[in-house]
């Protein structure tokens, strides 16, 4: 059942690196991320590697196989041809730490700039109601483990870093379209306009729907369907339907 | 001089699971300056693993539910060795503690009425678990982590740095706690006076002073071979407070989770929720009979179903039928599965089989159990709507931990020092119930930042412990021992260096094997032999490379703390000759009342505190403490008759 | 003492904020992609398929002719709104615009529904990789040096998808007319039925389909709505638009086919290629 796979893994860190060969044993039944291990108690014990619970449940070990964006502890051997070559490079819209390890600061800077959940006013802890209809699209996206392979593919910022700075990018977009549908959020009464601030704080507009956060996310949230369109639909509400632009006109004037 | 950078913060939180945050958020609103460190990325803490849900009486779905039936399970689940104490003040505090996560924004599945949902659980007489789907250990520590970043805004808001009262240090390890006299001479060495660690990315080393340190470093699974423990659980806190001075109770308790996967081989040990049996999942040995009729013991006879017509009709009508044995707490589960295979009646890759595909439409399935659906799809290329799960038992929790007043969860004797969550020990007593644990994190987590807060405010500012030169060049050194030469420690670096990866493989076989979910007392001996060369062999690990982002030099520092744990876990083992909870004894099956009132207490040795003692020396030893007895009010929630099996008659009289 | 939760400066070292995957920050990689799959093949076929369209509807919509077999109206040409449309026996034609308009009607009346397509998030996504690149596939870098994605004009605009879904559901509304019309025979008899027949009911249903999966008309239906247990009938509407929704790259191929054989076939039976087989 055994066999050896023919790994390259990209060593290195900030001021460069190459794809590295391997000869490593595979065992029926295994994943990447076994295999690196396997690399790392044999031949390359200082190979640095994120991970941790191996269950597909943190998001840790995030990183690029055969080109494709993945969770190395869910890519099973056996989906990959054992005749070719196996390439395993960090994520590559983030700054580099050291071989497979990546600097993704940039989110958790994203992640600050949402406005956080407001508690309604006036509802006291244990008095919150809400249907289960009510919560299943927030429910959908709050599955979201963070291993941030849909801000790594999406080409905004994978391919332009300048647009790293106005594009919170998919994972914090889908965060305000989370809280705005939460049937209990106060950001309104709190003077909040989550739906304006998706496209004039977090770059809304820079996604052009082209799916492959959806493509990539290991938890299969659909993110572009349930939270981008619905959020660019929320924002049209706002900003491009003339008739709600006449009324506000009308009422600031009055 | 040492080269190590400092900084100063009021609290410093070990760890960034569920305790950890909770404490984190407590000390910050109680006005201190905190400071939080994990070993991962923020939000990554093995809190995301736990699937079932959050123990609370909050009575949602059966408004019989109380907090003092919240305590009875709890005490009975842990055979009565629980602190009295810390269950109570959990199965008072946790409703509360769950309805404040929905003002920080968790969204918990609803009952009809609009409330939150609560399911069933193994040992809890009433639906209790509040939960979502099958990730409700992602929902609590997403929800946590939002709650910092919103204090975080806020303190943007007013100073403009966010990180000026919470600060999170991510991929940072703490290797010493440090110690100061109380009038800030060191050489007293008496109270908390910060942590010394070094930073994962860079590898530079670093030191904080602070008055308060919370430990939430979690468990010590890792030193185990089939485990549903991430590579963080080395017990780190554990070893910490040991060094540092304070002690361990319970350690011979830990709690083996019935159902693991055990196929394929890479994945042997991941969890499988116990909520697949709450929901309606039953085990079937290798002739489809529901075995764990077969394993109801006597303490429990009343309390669970006869027949699996009875045990079916449960799940529809919970008042009129008991429940069914797949529902026991989880010690009997795993023995009872443990026999099974061991039998011959187990499953082709030596576990047995959980079926739910058979009682619940594949919808539901999806539906109540979504990430088992996806984990097996995608790990095992099983469908669990279409065919049985294989499962078998998997190091999953220690009940065992830090000595702590049950009121303020400050460590026993070292003054500053706090531990809450599965670091802690005395909650649980022997067994822990699935779900007490997130609520744990919760009670626990926020009870411990609040007197570290409070300890902290006690030092206004001169009056604080000071970190002491020699300490910081003394914790130096000994992370740097693997890199031999650097170290400076010919005696290390003479000899052929080991391999850490190899000395933890060795480890955890050894645990594994004979230390395991049945224990024997020549085994264990044994044990302690096998922990005794490798303790010796670890000081000879080294590792190649760099300091930066250095994998190998990570374990070789983790696994003195292993070594450290591990031997504790043996020593009270062996030391207690009685069958409880998450300690099987094969030569002393029995559950012995006498040992009951006994918490058997591991130190650190006295000449061994220095990195430098000498390593073929046992370094812990054990005491023997009685507990302190119940309250009556508290043990009047009980039947004599069942108080009859737990205590001995002299208690009873008195 | 950094902590992993400042960002690094993109501009470390006086290196200009620019690039993408090569950025002197990130790992350095020559290759513009690594995949070894063949990812070129969906753009390849989807940009092959939306050309053919183009070159096929370009040629019909401009022809002026052929696009009436009584009681059969192509899709192409329906409403019909200029004098020099052909009369149809009760169909949609109404000519609004003068004689002065001597181009084919089909231009007209054929913005709404290219509007509706070319704004739609599904064929959105198909262009802009099959034809624009942006990105051609999921971690193969795109060739633009620059991207503001729809921030500016004119892709701005394709946030009045909306409006053109409501003109959209008119003209479903018209095809649906006119498939109607054709269970009447030639002379304008009811009772008939024949393969054009089918074939426009089957463009119907598919346009109508294809209208009502729209990611606009999903929004409007329910999905702007907070509660929706306050509002049971929208929820359950959204519920049914979602599901339909969920399709509809599936629906906005199949709809753009159906309408094109619908056109072909008027065209075969116009111009004189065959009958119409008659069932009654």
């Amino acid at each position: 059942m055994s066999y050896d796979a023919h790994f390259k893994v990209w060593r290195g860190d900030a001021d460069g690196g190459s794809l590295v060969d391997y000869t490593v044993t595979v065992n029926e039944g295994e994943v990447v991320l076994d295999i690196i291990h396997r690399l790392q108690a044999t031949e390359a014990a200082d190979l640095a590697v994120r991970w941790n619970c191996k269950a597909g449940k943190c998001g840790s070990c995030s990183a690029e196989i055969n080109g494709r964006p993945r969770l190395m502890c869910m890519t099973r051997m056996s989906l990959l041809d054992p005749a070719e070559p196996v390439v395993v490079t960090p994520m590559r819209a983030f700054p580099v730490v050291r071989d497979l390890v990546t600097d993704v600061s940039f989110n958790y800077a994203k992640a600050r700039e949402v406005p956080s959940f407001v508690p309604p006013a006036g509802v006291g802890p244990g008095e919150y109601r809400m249907q289960q209809e009510d919560v299943g699209r927030s429910q959908e996206f709050r599955k979201c483990i963070e291993c941030f392979l849909c801000q790594n593919t999406c080409h905004v910022v994978r391919d332009h870093e300048e647009n790293k700075p106005v594009f919170a990018g998919p994972r914090f977009l889908m965060r305000v379209a989370e809280l705005d549908m939460h049937p209990l959020d106060g950001a309104a009464e709190a003077g909040i306009d989550r739906k304006r601030g998706a496209q004039e704080d977090h770059g809304l507009g820079y996604c052009n729907i082209t799916k492959c956060c959806t493509e990539v996310c290991p938890e299969h949230i659909k993110i572009t369907d349930n939270a981008l369109i619905p959020l660019k639909e929320r924002a049209v509400d706002r900003k491009y339907d003339p008739l709600v632009w006449l009324g506000s006109k009308i009422r600031r004037r009055v | 001089m040492s080269r190590t950078a400092r900084e100063a913060w009021d609290v410093v939180v070990v760890g960034a699971g569920g305790a950890g945050l909770r404490a984190a958020i407590e000390a910050r609103e109680r006005g201190m300056r905190c400071a939080v460190i994990c070993k991962s990325l923020f939000g990554k803490a093995h809190t995301v693993m736990a699937e079932g849900g959050i123990a609370a009486s909050m009575g949602n779905v059966n408004e019989g539910d109380n907090w003092q039936v919240h305590f009875r399970d709890t005490m009975r689940g842990g055979k009565f060795l629980n602190h009295w104490r810390m269950a109570e003040l959990h199965a008072r505090e946790a409703p509360d503690r769950v309805w404040e996560l929905e003002t920080w924004g968790a969204v918990f599945d609803r009952t009809r009425d609009g409330k939150i949902s609560q399911r069933n659980f193994g040992g809890h007489e009433y639906p209790r678990l509040a939960h979502v789907g099958d990730r409700t250990g992602l929902e609590l520590i997403r929800t946590l982590q939002q709650k910092i970043v919103s204090l975080q805004q806020e303190d943007h808001r007013e100073t403009g740095d966010y990180e000026s009262r919470l600060k999170v240090f991510q991929e940072y390890t703490v290797t010493r706690l440090l110690k100061a006299g109380a009038d800030g001479d060191s050489a007293a060495g008496e109270r908390i006076a910060g942590v010394f660690g070094y930073a994962r990315e860079s590898g530079r080393f670093f030191a904080i002073e602070a008055p308060s340190v919370v430990l939430a470093t979690g468990g010590i699974g890792k030193s185990f071979k089939v485990t549903s423990n991430s590579w963080e659980y080395t017990g780190d806190g554990h070893a910490l407070a040991l060094l540092a001075g304070a002690s361990l109770i319970n350690m011979e308790f830990v709690q083996f989770h019935p159902t693991g996967m055990v196929w394929p081989p890479s994945v042997k040990g991941i969890l499988v929720t116990e909520s697949v049996r709450g929901d309606g999942g039953v085990l079937r040995n290798s002739d489809g009979r529901r075995f764990m009729f077969d394993y109801v013991p006597d303490v429990f006879k009343e309390k669970y179903a006869e027949s699996e017509a009875e045990g079916d009709r449960w799940y529809q009508d919970p008042d009129n039928n008991r429940r069914p044995p797949e529902l026991l707490p989880r010690d009997e589960v795993a023995r009872a599965i443990n026999s099974e295979v061991k039998a011959g009646r187990g499953s082709p890759h030596g576990g047995v089989f959980l079926d739910v595909s058979t009682r619940l439409p594949a919808e539901d399935i999806k539906r109540k159990l979504p990430s088992m659906h996806h984990q097996f799809k995608e790990l095992a290329d099983v469908d669990i709507t279409a065919e049985p799960m294989e499962v078998g038992p998997t190091c999953h929790y220690v009940m065992g931990g830090v000595d702590v007043d049950p009121d303020t969860a400050a460590a026993v004797g070292v003054p500053g020092l706090f531990a809450a969550g599965e670091v802690a020990g005395g909650m649980h007593g022997s067994n822990r119930l699935g779900g007490n644990s997130l609520s744990d994190l919760l009670v626990f987590g926020r009870r411990a930042g609040l007197y570290a807060a409070e300890h902290a405010a006690s030092f206004p500012g001169a009056g604080r412990p000071v970190v002491s030169e020699a300490d910081l060049e003394a914790a130096e050194a000994e992370a740097l021992r693997p890199f031999g030469a650097e170290g400076g420690d010919p005696a290390v670096s003479e000899e052929l260096a080991e391999n850490p990866y190899a000395l933890h493989q060795e480890l955890q076989q050894a645990m594994n094997d004979l230390v395991g979910i049945i224990r024997k007392g020549p085994e264990m001996e044994e044990a302690l032999r096998r922990l005794t060369e490798l303790r010796a062999r670890s000081r000879r690990a080294g590792v190649e490379g760099h300091r930066q982002f250095n994998p190998g030099w990570h374990l070789a520092l983790d696994l003195r703390n292993m070594l450290l744990v591990s031997e504790c876990v043996a020593r009270a083992a062996l030391e207690r000759t009685e069958s409880r909870g998450g300690h099987t004894r094969d030569d002393h099956p029995a559950m012995d009342r006498r040992w009951r009132r006994l918490n058997l207490v591991c130190r650190l040795n006295g000449d061994s505190t220095e990195p430098g003692a000498d390593p073929l020396l046992g370094r812990v030893r054990l005491e023997r403490r009685e507990m302190p007895p119940i309250r009556d009010d508290l043990l009047a929630l009980f039947d004599k008759e069942e108080l009859v099996k737990y205590l001995t008659d002299e208690e009873l009289t008195s | 003492m950094a902590t992993g939760t400042d960002p690094r400066s993109a501009t470390a070292a006086g290196v200009p904020a620019q690039g993408g995957v090569h950025h002197p920050s990130r790992a350095t990689i020559p290759a513009r992609h690594l995949r070894a799959d063949r990812w070129w093949l969906a753009p390849a076929v989807t940009a092959a398929g939306l050309f053919a369209f183009v070159v096929y509807s370009t040629w019909r919509a401009f022809a002026n002719d052929d696009y009436y077999a009584a009681p059969y109206v192509s899709p192409f040409y329906s409403p019909c709104i200029a004098q020099n449309c052909v009369p149809m026996k009760g169909g949609a034609d109404w000519h609004v615009f003068g004689a002065w308009w001597g181009l084919s009607p089909a231009l007209l009346i054929l913005i709404f529904p290219l509007g509706f397509r070319l704004t739609c998030y599904y064929y959105r996504k198909a262009y802009y990789r099959g034809f624009w690149a942006s990105p051609p596939a999921c971690a193969v870098a795109e060739p633009h040096a620059k991207y503001t994605g729809e921030t500016r004009f004119p892709l701005i605009l394709q946030n009045v998808h909306r409006y053109f879904f409501y003109f959209a559901v008119i003209v479903a509304g018209i095809l649906t007319y006119d498939t109607a019309l054709g269970f009447r025979n030639a002379r304008g008899e009811w009772g008939h039925m024949g393969l054009g027949t089918l074939v426009l009911l089957a463009n119907i249903a598919l346009i109508w389909a294809y209208t009502l999966s729209c990611h606009s008309c999903r929004h409007i239906v329910g999905g702007r709505i907070r509660t929706f247990s306050k509002h049971p009938v929208r929820y359950r509407m959204w519920g049914w638009v979602s599901a339909l929704n969920a399709r509809h790259m599936q629906l906005a191929w199949a709809s753009l086919i159906s309408v094109a054989v619908a056109d072909f076939y008027v065209y075969l039976v116009a111009s004189g290629v065959f009958d119409d087989p008659r069932f009654f």
